[in-house]
């Protein structure tokens, strides 16, 4: 009796320090995972300051952000990225949306998947970039060109992992769901497009990750404005500044995109072991 | 004296009273391919009755179970079912899988309330009440047990009041504590709730604890219907029950069934008997 007096207070101030402990190895974890970009940069800078560099070549860390700087004080930064970000949403959202749509489609509807399976499976194996001549042809050097190029680019992966995911949910819940009465869209809602959903957000991971590259290769084909627009005009007049500012950003782009997927997990398949 | 045993005609009598279904299976025949799965099986289930279908793997029992459960198409005859005086009937029916089959995105109250409206929210968290699991209604089914999982399955049909209620092999996967555990509960409901209940088991113990009656199907035929009137609830330890678990699994492995008397004197039958049971 007396023991477990004595040992109670021990046992929980070791609890509170393995707490704390814990709250500590979250922190190092996240520091560590920036430790390399950290040191990577500062290693650059020091080499930069001692002259291995020319600054024609790679300028200095400084110089790049002193860039970035001017460029968000004269405004300049902010229309390039706002035009970028919204060609990469619109053609996103137009690429990914019909993507959606035809992989519900083919994937509910046999008959859809007999008509268009084929087809699509085909124009999937030609490279999106490999259709620029044709694009340019066809639109011009226009917005339209731009967005056409990311929707088809992003179309595939979204479609390919739609159609996959609407396949593969389990038919014993399919059963059951029918057999407690559900059909038509509560069945769709509640079992099929849940069960699916893994799946889809997959490819849509794998479109954002595409998105940028398509769109890093259609603004430097020609544009008036936009980061690509920004680092070739930069690369005319020699400011290797500026074109490193336009390729931070693309990197920050895209780890904003991937944040923004992971969240979309996080939230969406928060019932997942996986995701817990 | 089975026949004439009290309470099994208090009990019909209690239960035609209740919402329990009636079940006339008509010379039914199921073939996949070539292969007859059931031939011409008849079965008459009487409304509130307890029924065990036992068998062998493979002999076509969860094949009658999903045609009752109008999961599959009949290849010849017919399935009737009555309520009271009206024939032609459509049950309110229920199934109860293997596997708990849980929707793993919804919340445990949520899969309890599914194909309910959202105003009846309410009975899903009695359903949940009555099978004890209250407290989980807000967790996701991933973090439940094997057997906390089929008891919300349970109150997944019952919520519905089924007049119906089938269950293909529910317990099969659960650890034998459990499984008890969840006989009493179903035993304890379907006495509460008046409906008709068939359970495919490959547990003669199982069946026997159950059921009214235990149906052996072999080779896609009824071969043994054996009423059990033992009083519930049923204790294993039981002579009657022993004896009447020895006969029918006997007659499941196609040994010849022995006297009683003789069987409670053999105890090292007995022994092998239930080493096998586990087996069958």
């Amino acid at each position: 009796m007396s023991t477990s007096l004595v040992s109670e207070a021990p046992v929980q101030a070791s609890l509170k320090r393995s707490g704390k402990r814990q709250a500590f190895r979250f922190g190092a974890t996240q520091l560590l995972s920036w430790a390399l970009p950290v040191a990577l940069i500062v290693l650059w800078e020091v080499a930069a300051q001692l002259g291995w560099l020319s600054s024609r070549i790679l300028p200095e860390p400084l110089a790049v952000f002193s860039a970035a700087w001017k460029l968000a004080l004269s405004g300049e930064l902010w229309t390039h990225l706002g035009v970028s970000t919204w060609r990469a949403a619109s053609g996103f959202a137009v690429g990914g949306g019909l993507g959606l749509l035809l992989g519900l489609l083919t994937g509910t509807f046999r008959q859809a998947e007999i008509l268009l399976d084929t087809s699509l499976q085909m124009i999937r194996n030609i490279p999106a970039l490999a259709l620029i001549p044709l694009v340019i042809l066809w639109f011009g050097i226009d917005e339209t060109a731009k967005l056409f190029l990311v929707a088809v680019g992003v179309f595939f992966p979204i479609y390919l992992n739609t159609f996959h995911g609407i396949r593969s949910v389990d038919r014993g819940l399919i059963e059951m769901a029918r057999s407690y009465g559900l059909s038509g869209w509560p069945l769709y809602r509640d079992v099929i497009l849940p069960g699916a959903l893994p799946s889809i957000l997959v490819g849509v991971r794998f479109a954002l990750g595409l998105v940028w590259v398509l769109l890093i290769v259609a603004e430097t084909i020609s544009a008036q404005a936009g980061i690509g627009y920004m680092t070739m005009n930069a690369r005319e007049f020699l400011q290797t500044d500026v074109v490193l500012v336009g390729i931070l950003l693309y990197a920050l782009l895209g780890k904003l995109a991937d944040v923004l997927a992971r969240g979309l997990e996080k939230y969406w398949l928060r019932w997942h072991p996986a995701y817990q | 004296m089975r026949h004439n045993n009290p309470f099994e005609n208090q009990q019909v009598e209690h239960a035609a009273q209740r919402s329990g279904v009636g079940i006339v299976v008509n010379a039914v025949s199921k073939t996949y391919g070539e292969r007859e799965v059931l031939k011409s099986v008849a079965l008459d289930v009487k409304p509130g009755e307890f029924v065990a279908i036992v068998g062998r793997s493979g002999c076509g029992k969860s094949t009658l179970l999903r045609l009752i459960a109008r999961l599959e198409e009949t290849s010849a005859g017919e399935i009737a079912f009555s309520q009271g005086a009206q024939a032609a009937y459509t049950p309110e029916t229920r199934v109860m899988f293997q596997d708990s089959r849980l929707l793993p995105w919804k919340r445990v109250l949520h899969n309890v309330a599914l194909g309910l409206p959202k105003s009846d929210l309410p009975l899903a968290a009695r359903a949940l009440h009555q099978v004890g699991l209250a407290e989980r209604a807000n967790d996701w089914p991933a973090v439940l047990s094997g057997g906390q999982r089929q008891r919300v399955a349970l109150a997944r049909a019952l919520v519905h009041q089924p007049e119906l209620l089938l269950l293909d092999e529910p317990l099969g996967a659960l650890d034998a504590l459990t499984r008890i555990e969840m006989q009493e509960l179903i035993e304890s409901l379907w006495q509460k709730n008046g409906f008709t209940a068939v359970l495919v088991t490959h547990d003669v113990q199982e069946a026997i604890a159950l059921a009214d009656r235990v149906v052996l199907i072999e080779d896609g035929r009824i071969t043994l219907d054996q009423r059990i009137a033992l009083a519930r609830p049923r204790a294993r330890g039981n002579p009657e029950f022993a004896r009447l678990e020895e006969s029918i699994l006997a007659r499941v492995l196609q040994h010849p069934a022995r006297a009683p008397d003789a069987v409670l004197g053999d105890i090292s039958l007995q022994k092998s008997v239930n080493q096998v049971q586990w087996a069958v």
